[in-house]
């Protein structure tokens, strides 16, 4: 252990100091994983080596899988027609299988994207270590855990070890200060800060997120935010466990039996007064409209009633090409207002924007309306969960009628690796996490907003500003 | 693992910054559950046309660097996607260094577990290499992790910093998994405490 216990400590410092397994000087920390989310797309190399080396999973009970990137979201009675897509998730089963891991397949009513189920069945938990082949694995923080991505020899080391090596980061506070304005979520808030710090300006760092505006959100609404840390180059954000934390965990199947000690302990997380941040930064919340991203990395967004930027409106000749870059691929000149900006494609999904609460934000904005006949949009439910959820509120309906597609839950075309994706110039608002070039399909242009400005730029055609929407 | 001592090589130059994994390996290949056999997608999108050919305006696919085995870059060099194929396509190219003003820290990591060489050294010193490399046909740079030194033979040469653990790791070829289970007994009597 640290000398540091009898100090003030933040969240992760408390986190970090309770994993240690074994630090030495010059050595990086053997820190102890609580529980590892394993998914097709990095997982298969993994258990090869595990094979190779004649090793074992130490821990399959801390282990738990689910086929999400690679699956399709059409009727899952079907075959998968995609061979390789097929022989990967059967991989993935196969491995589970011989491994005794706990693994949620696709016809399980359970199954959905990793980071979306975690939460849902109740092993996201506070103080927990928490890891997974997937960068997006920081949406666990939402929980005041240490939740982050890593590589494939990263998951062959947790699986044989339960541990992982690691460097310890540094720690920097996103504080916000104040109450958000009417119409401005969670991934507007998320985007507004990655637009500030830059998409690396959180790079060997772990994020908390502070502030009355933080606090005030929900725990789904925790989710988006942490799960974005990544594009702002953090491999973990984190968020402390209140009130909220516990009432949404209680009574969901893998939490732990007597809830009420573990919430005792939970208690003890939160960054202590007095505790120290290597960096600290304050936003007001007053300030954030609701945010459209223009270029072809997270940080590059703006404000719906603003214009998108010219290359020359950066200081930096680095920047500038970047924005020329990324304009060019956009079929952007810069300066089109971004309301003006017309759409084809409308995709309502992802681990960051899949959960009830982003669909009931997107079918209050499409119930009554009418999709835009110029565009296609779908909705793709985070999780089997979720989907039942949605349909037994009847918002399967209101999408429906709105002219939605309405699929199976899945990662789908937040990365297009199943057949979700967008054609060569497609022009699509995602609420999704990253808009880099042919994320969503080879010349696919993505603009990253929140699931109501999502569903109302499918409605309109453009992007609208929800503040005045009617 | 792989071991790295010290490599000279010639040096392909990519002047866009904030590459993504996405960029360097797109997601369509990621669906084969073998380690290797990914270089011949390095890059595909930037580096194929529409119909497959090669792009003839891509960095990589310049006459000069079809042997390139040091890849200098801007910085955030590997952002987003926690994908290892990426350095498994980077290094079954033919890549043995990288070199730029910042990594992202996921891919750092992961070239670091294959026996690549990430080097990180100020902006300033990057820009001269940049000018370097377009200034002295075949240009090469040695890196040599012993010494933690990178130079050329036009009388440049500088230190970089690296984590001594990692640079163990990579000097000895060392295998992780097999170190951390020198630990087992303390792996055990956490598990018995906590």
């Amino acid at each position: 252990m640290t000398d540091s216990v009898n100090q003030p400590r933040t969240l992760f410092q408390k986190i970090w100091d309770n994993h240690v397994v074994h630090a030495a000087e010059g050595r990086q920390t053997i820190l102890y994983i609580d529980l590892q989310l394993v998914h097709e797309v990095t997982s298969a190399q993994a258990f090869e080596g595990l094979r190779l080396a004649g090793r074992v999973v130490r821990r399959p009970e801390r282990t738990v899988a689910t086929a999400d990137h690679n699956v399709p979201t059409t009727d899952r009675s079907l075959p998968i027609l995609d061979v390789i897509s097929k022989r990967q998730i059967d991989t993935l089963r196969d491995n589970c299988n011989d491994f005794g891991i706990q693994y949620y397949d696709l016809n399980d009513p359970r199954q959905g994207i990793v980071h979306v189920i975690g939460p849902e069945l109740g092993y996201t938990q506070p103080g927990m270590t928490i890891v997974c082949g997937d960068s997006h694995t920081s949406t666990h923080g939402a929980f005041g855990a240490l939740a982050f991505g890593i590589g494939t020899s990263e998951v062959e080391h947790v699986l044989a070890t339960q541990t992982l090596l690691q460097d310890k980061p540094k720690t920097l506070e996103l504080r916000v200060d104040g109450q958000m304005r009417p119409g401005v979520s969670a991934k507007d808030l998320v985007l507004y800060l990655i637009g500030k710090i830059t998409t690396d300006g959180g790079t060997g760092y772990c994020v908390e997120y502070t502030g009355e505006a933080i606090r005030e959100l929900t725990m789904e609404n925790r989710m988006t935010v942490c799960n974005m840390s990544i594009e702002a180059g953090a491999r973990a954000g984190m968020i402390a466990p209140d009130e909220k934390t516990f009432d949404y965990l209680r009574g969901r199947p893998e939490v732990p039996e007597d809830f009420d000690a573990a919430v005792e302990r939970w208690r003890q997380l939160p960054t202590d007064e007095g505790a120290v941040y290597d960096s600290s930064l304050t936003f007001l919340a007053a300030r954030i409209a609701p945010q459209v991203t223009w270029g072809t990395n997270p940080g590059l967004v703006a404000s719906v009633d603003a214009t998108v930027p010219k290359p020359m409106d950066y200081a930096d000749p680095t920047e500038q090409k970047t924005a020329a870059s990324a304009l060019e691929y956009m079929g952007l000149k810069g300066g089109e207002r971004i309301t003006d900006l017309k759409l084809d494609r409308v995709f309502i999904g992802s681990c960051t924007n899949a959960r009830i609460e982003d669909l009931r934000a997107a079918a209050e904005i499409a119930k009554g309306r009418k999709v835009s006949d110029d565009v296609s949009a779908m909705v793709v439910p985070g999780s089997g969960q979720v989907k039942k959820q949605a349909e037994s509120e009847g918002l399967d309906h209101v999408f429906r009628e709105a002219g939605f597609d309405w699929r199976e839950a899945g990662c789908s075309m937040c990365l297009a690796m199943n057949p979700d994706k967008l054609s060569p110039g497609e022009r699509c608002a995602s609420t999704s996490n990253r808009n880099f070039e042919g994320r969503q399909g080879k010349g696919g242009r993505t603009h990253l907003v929140s699931p109501a400005m999502a569903a109302a730029a499918a409605v309109a055609g453009h992007f609208v500003d929800i503040r005045q929407w009617s | 693992m792989k071991c790295f001592t010290k490599h000279t090589g010639l040096v392909a130059a990519m002047d866009r910054a904030n590459v993504d994994t996405d960029q360097i390996i797109p997601k369509q290949f990621l669906k084969r559950i073998e380690r290797t056999g990914f270089g011949e997608f390095l890059f595909w999108d930037w580096a194929r046309l529409d119909d497959g050919s090669p792009n003839p305006d891509f960095e990589l696919n310049q006459p000069g660097v079809k042997d390139a085995s040091v890849l200098l870059a801007r910085r955030n060099f590997g952002c987003g996607s926690s994908r290892e194929h990426a350095p498994w396509a980077l290094e079954d190219y033919g890549f043995r260094v990288i070199v730029a003003p910042s990594f992202a820290d996921i891919f750092y990591n992961n070239c670091f577990k294959n026996g690549m060489l990430a080097v990180r050294l100020p902006e300033d010193i990057v820009e001269q290499l940049f000018g370097r490399a377009e200034k002295y046909p075949g240009y090469e740079l040695t890196a040599d992790l012993n010494n933690c030194t990178v130079g050329d033979s036009h009388d440049f040469s500088t230190t970089f910093e690296v984590d001594s653990f990692r640079r163990d790791c990579l000097l000895n070829g060392l295998d992780d998994i097999g170190q951390t289970l020198e630990h087992e007994d303390k792996i055990t009597s956490y598990e018995g405490t906590h």
